[in-house]
């Protein structure tokens, strides 16, 4: 990226994500009033008429989901963003957008739960949600930026694997990245890299709207462009229509979800700090790799040689990078703002190479780097 | 009138899955001649549903379709009528569809005035899952989850619709389906939010448990209760309990939601507003 063309803003988390969508080409956003993600349905209410854009407010979560996929289907990119009450409800159209193969970015700036639990305090107790929160085996992928820089950066890539894919992709805030106000670079459209979804170029009575390439993505038609096909939440065949055959289900189903576990290497994104020499890893993703920083920084100036593997990419896992980093060190901590959610996968990845523990706080304020190094020294010692 | 029909369907998709009898062929009947009458392209409509029997309508005829989640066919088809004002946008509904799970929706797309055209069919019962009672089961019917009769009471949709916003409301049956194909016309040329409620039958979830297990016998059920609007106002409270009055109950113009927006979008650009 050049400098001379990066605009240089203090903004609020929520703030990052509006700019990064309207980068990325969002031009429909549907919400509905929640804290704290309410900033950002506010942002695309200013901003959105001013580019042609279509912003609504719907009279509840399900239906602002149930927008988002219907302004997709037409070609327009497409955004919605809750906290955890909403997104609740939004999972039951989450499902149809995963089926339905329809890309649309659903933003969860997260707060304590369960129920209304603590609205205004970060925790990271959606990420199992994330994942698992729509009934039946699905595709996912869910992005933790971990500041309000990188909330900006990661917009932009959640919309990209969104239309890539043609998925429905989920961006975990916090609370406090939500909230928090930092410097921004926020760089020209020009500078990014922005991802369309494949449209089709076949004669419209040969189009087979659910039929993949090789990538195991199927190429895209707008509703009102002359290809006339059936979008439903049935198991379906090639053609869109429901199907009772059970190979055809099954080959459906096994695509549906590889299409993003077997493209995990383009999917996954992390960082690697200090992990060369260490004997003792910190996993974590969100504000807590932020505090997880710093921890790495203080444990190395009193000699104790910890690293720290920082997801970005939460769904799709990726269970390679847990396993070979669990061959090379003796300890894996994993602190997180839930009672121990990612740590099961890290175990299970790690297959007893090294010995994993969780660090975990719920009580609505954020995990410090002390209160890690100290973990990692009563473990030591034991 | 043959022609007219196949021109629409998706053959490969039959046979459909509605039971012998049912009166959703009736309504899609109607849906088909009152949108050929208009000379629209196949390209321009788009069809959203929800749920249900009624629902799989979606799947069998040749446009931009889509069959939803339960109760969501109206904030779907929202989404794609605020994207691309130019299609033109249908949403079928069955009455437990659009009254009890999407009732909220129902209300909502009234309030905006947006321009969709909403085809509720009303069997009064939930047929697909065989036969629960619905919001629009009469009080006193039966139904597999009123084996003592339901004692919910049931609504009128048209007229709540007419007080929630909507620009056009009529009401038909199958047992006179000409009415329904001209008043389905009615509303899909009309400029905003507009709603056709065709009361149906349902021999096999309906019927089988009120004692009207035939459609012959539904069909002529559906016919004595029905009473033309200007009759209907005539008559008492008590004659007026177990009829259901037929005909257009509100036509008027008032300003459209993307025509709306679109205004919004001049004052964005023009650097209005509250900024």
């Amino acid at each position: 990226m050049s400098d001379e063309k990066q605009i240089v803003k203090i903004l609020q988390g929520n703030e990052a994500c509006v700019e990064g969508a309207l980068l990325a080409g969002i031009r429909f956003f549907a919400g509905y009033p929640i804290t704290p993600a309410s900033e950002i349905a506010e942002g695309m209410a200013r901003r959105l008429p001013k580019i042609d854009g279509k912003f609504m407010q719907m009279e509840d979560e399900i239906a602002s989901m149930a927008a988002v996929i219907g302004a997709s289907l037409t070609g327009l990119k497409a955004m919605t963003a809750s906290s955890g009450p909403g997104i609740c409800l939004k999972q039951e159209n989450i499902g149809f957008a995963a089926i339905g193969e329809i890309p649309c970015v659903i933003v969860n700036a997260q707060r304590g739960g369960p129920s209304t639990g603590l609205p205004t305090k970060p925790s990271q107790g959606d990420v199992m949600q994330a994942r698992w929160g729509t009934h039946g085996d699905h595709p996912m992928i869910a992005l933790a930026p971990s500041d309000v820089n990188e909330i900006l950066e990661i917009t932009v890539k959640a919309v990209n694997f969104s239309e890539k894919y043609r998925t429905p992709v989920m961006l975990l805030l916090d609370e406090v990245i939500a909230h928090m106000r930092e410097k921004v670079n926020i760089p020209s459209r020009e500078q990014l890299e922005i991802i369309d979804r494949k449209k089709t170029n076949v004669k419209k009575d040969e189009f087979l709207p659910f039929k993949a390439d090789e990538d195991m993505v199927p190429p895209m038609a707008d509703f009102g462009s002359g290809y006339r096909y059936h979008v439903t939440g049935l198991v379906h065949n090639e053609k869109g229509y429901p199907t009772s055959d059970a190979e055809e289900i099954d080959k459906f189903l096994r695509r549906l979800s590889n299409k993003v576990e077997l493209n995990k290497k383009d999917i996954v994104i992390k960082e690697e700090y200090s992990l060369d020499d260490a004997k003792i890893a910190i996993v974590a993703y969100g504000s807590v790799a932020r505090a997880a920083q710093r921890t790495v920084k203080l444990a190395r100036e009193k000699g104790i040689k910890v690293g720290l593997l920082k997801l970005i990419t939460l769904w799709p896992f990726d269970d390679d990078l847990i396993n070979q980093l669990a061959s090379q060190v003796d300890l894996i901590v994993v602190p997180e703002m839930n009672l121990g959610q990612m740590v099961r996968e890290v175990q299970r990845a790690a297959q007893g190479k090294s010995r994993v523990i969780s660090y975990t706080r719920i009580d609505g304020d954020l995990i410090n780097p002390i209160e890690i190094l100290e973990k990692i020294e009563e473990e030591m010692s034991q | 009138m043959k022609n007219v029909i196949e021109k629409y369907i998706r053959k490969e998709m039959f046979p459909h899955i509605w039971c012998p009898g049912c009166g959703n062929g009736i309504v899609l009947g109607a849906l088909i001649r009152a949108i050929d009458s208009l000379g629209w392209e196949k390209d321009e409509v788009a069809m959203v549903s929800g749920i249900g029997c009624s629902s799989r309508i979606t799947g069998y005829v040749d446009f931009n379709t889509m069959n939803t989640t339960h109760g969501r066919a109206l904030p779907f088809a929202t989404g794609i009528k605020m994207s691309n004002p130019k299609l033109k946008v249908i949403a079928v509904m069955g009455d437990g569809d659009c009254a009890a799970i999407g009732g909220n929706h129902f209300i909502h797309a009234a309030r905006r005035n947006i321009d969709i055209t909403a085809v509720i069919i009303n069997n009064m019962i939930y047929g697909m899952t065989g036969g629960q009672y619905s919001p629009m089961t009469p009080t006193g019917k039966f139904g597999s989850t009123a084996p003592y009769g339901n004692i919910d009471q049931n609504f009128d949709l048209s007229a709540l619709a007419a007080s929630a916003g909507a620009s056009y409301v009529a009401r038909s049956s199958i047992y006179n389906p000409n009415q329904g194909t001209r008043f389905i016309k009615k509303a899909l040329s009309k400029k905003g939010f507009s709603v056709v409620e065709i009361i149906s039958d349902c021999p096999i979830s309906y019927g089988r448990m009120n004692k009207l297990r035939t459609p012959v016998k539904m069909m002529e059920w559906i016919k004595s209760i029905s009473v033309p609007k200007k009759t209907w106002e005539k008559l008492s409270v008590e004659e007026k309990k177990d009829k259901i009055p037929m005909g257009e109950f509100l036509d008027i113009c008032i300003p459209e939601y993307t025509d709306k927006y679109k205004e919004v979008c001049a004052i964005a650009q023009e650097g209005g507003g509250n900024e």
